[in-house]
């Protein structure tokens, strides 16, 4: 009998349809993997399996018996067990505390703490997850705490863990320690639905491989006959290939990062990071995110003035903590987020693609925004970014990822900025979307400008760099060729241990 | 149990549609009370319509009563626009209408045509310096401005309250706590023969589309609205965020002002401690029935007016309390609120 069925899950959200008759097995004691691009349906088919939405049509069963739609309680009392890219631990709480929060009666007097402690210690040894149930979640690693949402969703008794891409916080090493201890869950018998869109780790720890595309399932393969290329086409629909770069020279120093030192909390400040970035030069920065990307990318993008050391963009000190001066002086920004910091979502497209010289001549005069030039001005950026909208006047909000992501491109690069902080460009893109970002910023680099690219996706900045740094605890690595690294040992410095700098 | 999710899209029509069906839902929710007093409904409507807009009298009162509603509902409605929460429009107002009462009752006097823009002018200034305190302790020091704007409408209150009984008690009013009046040229001019209605009508329509064409056309209207909707975009974009947020809160303050000048120079001719029934706190009311919209706060304002309006002649005539207006306004905003939901999200119960 299978472990989980999923028969005709049908979801529409307005017109448009998230999940399309989706019916899929998993069979006890294998890891399938659900494949697609964002926006596929594979978080849509998750939280309907969860309870947290109700389908239209179509039903889910657990161990051949219908699941109660629409109820989150009923599926945790099946013995589906999830664990959400974003962790849902309590930083304040034991590890113990968190994994019984939730499962202790609210009248009872006392918590059973002894039984608790023995049955999280079998399920310790018998599935290799070490963890100590005294340590302050707060105080424990990513890769920890990763391991205290399983162990949390086995203390529940689950049958079926749902992993939603589990790996995107983690080390190299700690992703690989966690396709063990999945292995060690299906051999007693669990069935694991493992989320992601990362290919090369579904080829390393699936079974069987599922794709959704547009919400509807294209297939599903048994993954030792399966390759790379096929499943991308599988998922993308058509052969999308990623960029290349060509060998190219380097040319004069653009941005010189001397010594730089930020205050703040001491894990995310930046500690004596010195960098310098030249022309027709991508550098890449690895790291696991909060060891201070965010405080180098908000010096370079002028959100932060409260430094030490020096910042120099073409031998002039940047001007710190103004984002203008620092856009006009030839700094073209992607950040991180572009919900919370790249557009605002409720304001039209035109008036997001004018937002960084809002006061310049080109799109007002006098305090009044020339809405002719700036719209005319939009729809050419549009046009050459290829943002896919109903025009300059449609809401930002209702673009695509890719779309809103090609609008702050059009935004940074039309001023042909010689230098570019790229802050995780390409995440939360689908492939064709990647391969478009990643374009643009070669071609940028083609033209002669210096490039900063922020990333966690190893394969992207192993691909794109001339150089890789490593940023750590706020210290940065020497920058070196990244033919010069392997990703094995940028994944020991992503994890502190370089230079005896460990964890503290 | 209930399902809520976001809808797709939502039209321009149902957002619009949104206030109209939050008033008929007050309308009906408030039938119950009506009921219980023992009156038919439908009587009761019709007074209260009848009350509001029956007759050209009716009408001139529940146009005069929406002048102060007009300017608050503007103050609030700019103000919330950059997430500033000034919940302060009445002190404001009575901080505009000492400021007319300290200039206009003989200290200068200028023809008509400069002395009523200069008590407009001053009054909107003092409006605004009331909120300089709670806008620079919540940019500089992230104090909640709720807290503070609500509670310096007190102080103000009992500022007033000293002056009238004190150094500026006119001597001529036998005894009652009120100041000396505004001298003839700065009083706005009556618009029609009969009626108390006034030229505040003018200056604050006139407001409307100015705050309008300002949201929509200039800088400092797109820089607002970007801080409104989204300060850490703003931010990053260049915007300088406290900034936009002090001036925001001097023209919010400052237009709660006008209000006061508007009372005190157009309809009473003099300042006393119960010049405003709450017209700031109604202000709020009429943006958010206005969705924070200018020119929506014009239709929102006379609605509110025409309910205070409409109720008082309706407890004359049947035995209902006047403060049935207050129910009316309460549950309108809520069902606002409601409806405002309901046209963003879809929400159905759980087959």
């Amino acid at each position: 009998m299978p472990a989980l069925e999923f028969r005709g899950v049908t979801k529409r959200f307005g017109s448009l349809t998230a999940n399309d008759a989706v019916s899929l097995v998993i069979e006890p004691g294998e890891v399938l993997a659900l494949l697609g691009e964002n926006g596929a349906g594979k978080t849509t088919l998750m939280n309907i399996l969860f309870g947290h939405y109700q389908a239209d049509q179509g039903e889910i069963l657990v161990d051949g018996k219908p699941l109660a739609p629409g109820s989150t309680q009923a599926a945790i009392n099946a013995g589906v067990g999830m664990v959400h890219q974003h962790f849902t631990l309590a930083a304040n709480l034991t590890v113990l505390e968190n994994i019984m929060l939730g499962t202790e009666g609210l009248w009872s007097w006392r918590q059973n703490t002894k039984a608790a402690r023995d049955k999280i210690a079998a399920m310790a040894r018998d599935y290799g997850l070490q963890v100590d149930p005294d340590a302050l979640v707060g105080d424990i690693s990513v890769g920890e705490r990763q391991r205290v949402e399983i162990l949390k969703a086995l203390y529940r008794d689950a049958r079926i863990l749902i992993l939603d891409e589990p790996t995107a916080v983690l080390t190299p090493q700690e992703a690989d320690s966690l396709f063990a201890t999945l292995k060690s869950l299906t051999e007693k018998g669990l069935a694991v639905i493992f989320i992601s869109h990362k290919l090369h780790e579904i080829l390393a720890v699936s079974d069987r491989v599922a794709v959704l595309r547009r919400g509807a399932m294209v297939g599903s393969v048994v993954t030792k006959d399966a390759d790379k290329a096929q499943l991308a086409e599988m998922m993308v629909g058509r052969t999308v290939t990623r960029p290349k770069p060509e060998p190219m020279q380097a040319g004069k120093a653009i941005l010189e990062i001397s010594r730089l030192t930020t205050s703040g909390d001491s894990a995310a400040a930046l500690a004596d990071v010195s960098l310098t970035v030249h022309a027709h030069e991508i550098i890449g920065i690895a790291g696991v995110s909060g060891n201070g990307q965010q405080a180098l990318a908000d010096v370079l993008c002028g959100l932060a003035s409260g430094f030490s050391g020096t910042v120099q963009l073409h031998g002039a000190p940047l001007p710190a903590g103004r984002p203008r001066a620092i856009v006009n002086a030839g700094v073209g920004r992607i950040p991180e987020d572009r919900h919370a910091r790249g557009v605002v979502g409720d304001m039209e497209i035109w008036e997001n693609l004018i937002s960084e010289d809002l006061r310049s001549d080109a799109v007002s005069r006098w305090g009044i925004v020339d809405r002719g030039r700036a719209t005319a001005r939009a729809e050419k950026q549009i046009a050459e970014f290829d943002v896919r909208c109903e025009g300059p006047d449609a809401e930002t909000k209702l673009l695509s990822g890719g779309n809103m992501q090609k609008l702050i491109l059009a935004r940074a690069l039309s001023r042909e900025p010689s230098f570019i902080l790229a802050n995780q460009p390409v995440r939360g893109l689908d492939e064709g979307a990647i391969a478009y970002v990643q374009e643009r910023l070669l071609e940028a680099r083609a033209r002669g400008a210096g490039i900063l690219l922020i990333s966690e996706d190893l394969d992207e900045l192993m691909a794109l760099s001339d150089r890789i740094a490593v940023l750590s605890h706020g210290r940065l690595s020497e920058a070196l060729p990244s033919e010069a690294r392997s990703i094995a040992e940028i994944g020991l410095m992503m994890a502190g241990q370089d230079g005896g700098e460990k964890a503290a | 149990m209930i399902i809520i999710e976001p809808r797709a899209s939502v039209s321009l029509f149902r957002a619009a549609m949104a206030p109209v069906w939050a008033v008929a839902a007050a309308l009906v929710l408030c039938s119950v009370l009506i009921m219980w007093t023992g009156t038919s409904v439908p009587t009761a409507y019709v007074l209260l319509f009848k009350g509001a807009f029956g007759s050209s009298f009716a009408i001139n009162e529940t146009l005069t009563r929406s002048i102060p509603l007009i300017f608050t509902g503007l103050a609030v409605a700019v103000a919330f626009r950059a997430k500033f929460y000034n919940i302060g429009a009445e002190g404001q107002l009575y901080a505009g209408a000492l400021a007319a009462t300290f200039f206009g009752t003989g200290l200068i006097t200028l023809p008509a045509v400069l002395m009523i823009p200069l008590l407009m002018l001053v009054g909107a200034i003092a409006g605004g310096l009331l909120l300089i305190i709670p806008v620079l302790l919540k940019t500089r020091l992230k104090v909640d401005e709720v807290v503070t704007t609500l509670l310096l409408n007190f102080v103000v209150l009992l500022v007033v309250s000293y002056l009238l009984e004190g150094p500026w008690k006119d001597p001529m009013s036998l005894g009652w706590p009120q100041a000396a009046s505004i001298v003839d040229e700065g009083v706005l001019p009556a618009l029609l023969a009969k009626g108390r209605l006034h030229f505040g009508l003018i200056i604050a329509v006139l407001m409307a589309v100015a705050m309008w064409a300002i949201m929509r056309f200039t800088v400092l209207g797109y820089e607002i609205r970007a801080v409104g909707f989204n300060a850490g975009a703003a931010e990053f974009s260049g915007i300088r965020v406290n900034r936009t947020v002090i001036i925001t809160a001097l023209i919010s303050g400052g237009l709660a002002g006008m209000a006061g000048v508007s009372e005190t120079a157009g309809l009473k001719g003099y300042l006393t401690l119960d010049l405003s029934p709450g017209f700031g706190y109604t202000g709020i009311a009429v943006a958010m029935l206005a969705q924070l919209s200018p020119l929506g706060v014009i239709p929102a304002a006379i609605f509110l007016s025409a309910v205070y309006v409409g109720a008082d002649a309706m407890s004359r005539a049947v035995n209902i309390p006047s403060y049935i207006a207050d129910v009316l306004v309460g549950v309108s905003v809520l069902a606002v609120l409601v409806s405002v939901m309901f046209s963003q999200f879809l929400v159905r119960w759980r087959s």
